[in-house]
């Protein structure tokens, strides 16, 4: 009988494949530790000094939020300005601001937001991507929407639009009433507006950059 | 190698299989019912608008999909554990009872998303009405059930593993399935960083589709071809060690793909780009796997007459199981393997990310890898339970595989298409604003490819009537071997 060969031999597979899914499962576990360290929330220190954090805390509503070109990193990124007025105010201590956030957080999880949109790119394909959705033309100044809504301010106009979103009706698909209250709105609207501060390595990419180009128009 | 797996009357596991299977059919039913709604919705937004919206209809078709296939699983495990470990699954009681424990928590899950649907912003919605987070929305109290459920199955199979003969395939379920039940946990726990959210959240959806379910089927198609056409046992199992090697090799840390935009650091696009490349390596391995065993188990056959095998002149002994088999394996190559591939290079995922393309290759990874060797899975066990010796084809079973698997390749490239114009229209061109989306929605291309979505999707649930016609009625149909 010829000598049998180490190739075609189970145990020594099994051996194999019991050090690879060691060894990938170690290197995954390691750079889980890496990662959540740098996507951990920073504080309201970090924003006060000027600290960037891939994931800012939630006292970020208290500024400005531009998105912008990096030639560093070759793409955009969030950058965090300064003051800015949100509801009428600029002075969110980290624990309101956290408990907005919470609110909206739940709120976003409780109200299925990601059965119909996506959030950071992931969830259904129904509805726009709301990573950036804080920042998008349509809420601006230049926008329709605060005509729309009769409202003077973004977040305002959010907030509206997200209690009553079928009475605004942009398209023929339109977002059902979810029974969201004034509350859990302005929750939201935080909670937007701190996932636009996040930094998402450039996704989606050119946001708000190019307007009308479609069909040569 | 005589396996008792034409018999499975008197064994209580293999009783308790059928359970299974028969409850995650008719979530199966329930899956294409419900996506049927949300595609109408995309033609026509007016569609049951404010009554059972997308958000409701889309929840209840993944949550489907997701919980009639862990019922089939653990039903295929019931089903194979008593041939390979030549005695009865030890703890079947408490298997039995904890079976309808599972039914029930499932129903009532049901009832709430469709009655209750929202709930307030507040912690008591996420335990007692859904978490919001795609595939494991379920309750938390739910989420407990499932973990004591899914811990008595651990069980059961670990005690019958270890009391019996543990096979090769057996061995690698064990240590799969307790890996396949941890990870849920990851899964189960809130948090206002929806960075860190997403990050475990592919834990559990990652490491389920693209590691523990994949090492799951690569042990179930190891026991349909020694079953079904009589391959040898050893040279089986050493493809199927390797085939965990080349998995869990590529797969665990092939995660990184899903980590390019969601606030983790720029190292993942490298790891991602790297190990997620390898992902489709074991899938054409297990392609060729089932096609050289069935080309030499047929060449056997014919040099050596019945030989080795359990019935003379056949080489397959369970016709409609095993057209489900080796399209599983090539579905699994073409979905997963393929049109994984297609996107799965940050260059290409930074436009096709969260677009009509990834639900392009949801649809037939999900279809071709799992829900394909499951369907052969209950046609194994139809085949027990009426104690037929060679099971063959009838014209519903033929109807069923062709106009199910037709309408969901069908569904696939329309999705590719339409995911297509969206990445140039709604990404490269407008920058994924709410505008540049619609524009995409919009384009001649897009809405031609919904409508053909939906015309593929009742193929696909005609096809499935087909199924269950066959699937009540060929156990006493005279054409078979008995
Ligand atoms: C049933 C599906 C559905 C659900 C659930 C849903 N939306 Fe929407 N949403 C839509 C649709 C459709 C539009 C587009 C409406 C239009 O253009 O007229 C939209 C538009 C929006 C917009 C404006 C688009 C933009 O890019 O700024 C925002 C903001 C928004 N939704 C936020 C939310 C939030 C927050 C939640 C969860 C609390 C949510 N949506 C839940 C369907 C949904
Ligand atoms: C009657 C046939 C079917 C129809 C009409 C249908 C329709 C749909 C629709 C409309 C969505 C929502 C996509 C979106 O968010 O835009 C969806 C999602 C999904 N469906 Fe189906 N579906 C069908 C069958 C199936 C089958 C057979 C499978 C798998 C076995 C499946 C798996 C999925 C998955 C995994 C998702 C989530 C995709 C993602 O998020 O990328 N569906 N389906
Ligand atoms: C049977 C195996 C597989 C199944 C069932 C599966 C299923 C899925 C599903 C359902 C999604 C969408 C998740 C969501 O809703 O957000 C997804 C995303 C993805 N899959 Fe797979 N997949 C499989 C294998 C693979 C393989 C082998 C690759 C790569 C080679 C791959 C690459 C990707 C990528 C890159 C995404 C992210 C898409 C995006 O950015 O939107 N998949 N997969
Ligand atoms: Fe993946």
């Amino acid at each position: 009988m010829a000598k049998k060969s180490v190739w075609s031999d189970n145990r020594f597979w099994q051996r194999s494949a019991a050090w690879v899914t060691g060894f990938a499962s170690i290197l995954l576990i390691w750079l889980t530790f890496d990662t959540s360290v740098q996507i951990a929330m920073g504080t309201d220190a970090d924003l006060q000094n000027g600290v960037t954090k891939r994931v800012p805390g939630p006292t970020v509503i208290n500024y400005k939020i531009t998105y912008e070109m990096s030639t560093a990193r070759g793409h955009e990124v969030p950058v965090i300005g300064e003051k800015e007025l949100f509801f009428g105010r600029d002075d969110y201590s980290e624990e309101e601001a956290g408990a907005l956030l919470h609110l909206g957080k739940l709120g976003s999880q409780t109200k299925n937001c990601m059965n119909c949109h996506t959030l950071l790119g992931n969830g259904a394909y129904y509805a726009p991507d709301l990573t950036k959705a804080w920042l998008d033309p349509a809420w601006g100044p230049e926008g329709s929407m605060q005509a729309m809504t009769g409202k003077e301010t973004k977040e305002e106009a959010m907030a509206e639009f997200l209690q009553h979103p079928s009475t605004y009706p942009t398209h023929a698909r339109m977002m059902p009433n979810l029974g969201i209250t004034a509350e859990e709105a302005k929750g939201l609207v935080a909670f937007l507006k701190h996932m636009s501060s996040i930094d998402t390595n450039g996704f989606p990419r050119n946001f708000g950059k190019i307007k009308g180009a479609v069909h040569g128009k | 190698m005589a396996s008792n797996h034409l018999t499975g009357i008197g064994s209580e596991s293999k009783q308790l299989a059928t359970w299974y299977f028969t409850f995650a059919i008719i979530l199966f039913g329930a899956q294409l019912l419900f996506g049927l709604v949300a595609a109408i919705q995309y033609v026509m937004p007016g569609f049951l608008f404010e009554l059972l919206d997308f958000s409701v209809a889309r929840m209840i078709h993944i949550n489907a999909l997701v919980v009639w296939m862990v019922f089939a699983m653990f039903g295929s495990v019931y089903w194979l554990l008593p041939d390979e470990t030549g005695i009865e699954t030890v703890g079947i009681k408490i298997g039995k009872l904890l079976y309808w424990v599972f039914v029930a928590a499932i129903v009532v899950v049901v009832l709430v998303y469709l009655i209750v649907q929202v709930g307030p912003a507040d912690e008591m919605s996420i335990w007692f009405i859904h978490e919001g987070r795609e595939y494991i929305e379920a309750p938390r109290w739910a989420d407990w059930g499932i973990v004591v459920v899914a811990l008595g199955f651990v069980a059961n199979l670990f005690m019958t593993g270890i009391k019996g003969k543990q096979t090769g395939i057996v061995t690698v379920l064990m240590a799969d399935m307790l890996a396949f039940a941890g990870l849920y946990l990851a899964g189960m726990f809130f948090t206002d960083n929806i960075s860190v959210d997403q990050y475990w959240w592919w834990w559990v959806i990652h490491l389920w589709v693209e590691a523990t379910w994949e090492v799951f089927v690569g042990a179930l198609a190891a026991y349909a071809l020694i079953t079904i056409i009589g391959a040898k046992r050893q040279v089986v199992e050493m493809w199927l060690w390797i085939e965990v090697a080349m998995l869990f090799g590529s797969g665990i840390l092939g995660m990184g793909h899903h980590y390019f935009w969601i606030g983790t650091p720029e190292y993942w696009w490298e790891i991602g780009a790297l190990f997620s490349a390898l992902e489709p390596l074991p899938l054409v391995a297990m392609f060729i796997h089932v096609l050289y065993d069935w080309g030499k188990e047929t060449g056997l056959q014919m040099a050596e007459g019945a030989e080795g095998h359990a019935i003379a002149g056949h080489t397959i002994t369970n016709k409609p199981a095993f057209t489900w088999i080796v399209l599983n394996a090539f579905g699994n190559f073409l979905g997963a393997g393929i049109w994984g591939f297609f996107h799965t290079l940050p260059q290409v995922n930074l436009y096709t990310h969260g677009t009509q393309f990834t639900s392009a290759h949801g649809h037939l990874a999900f279809f071709g890898a799992y829900a394909t060797i499951l369907i052969g899975m209950m046609y194994l066990a139809i085949q027990g339970t009426n104690g037929i010796k060679v099971l063959k084809h009838t014209k519903s079973s033929i109807a069923g595989i062709w106009m199910i698997a037709g309408g969901v390749m069908g569904m696939g490239i329309a999705l590719t298409i339409a995911g297509y114009v969206q990445v140039l229209v709604s990404r490269a061109q407008m920058g994924a604003t709410w505008a540049g989306y619609f524009d995409g929605q919009s384009g001649m291309w897009f809405s031609q490819a919904m409508d053909w979505r939906l015309i593929m999707g009742v193929v696909t649930f005609l096809g499935f009537a087909f199924l269950i016609k066959d699937f009540l009625s060929t156990g006493k149909n005279p054409v078979h071997e008995r």
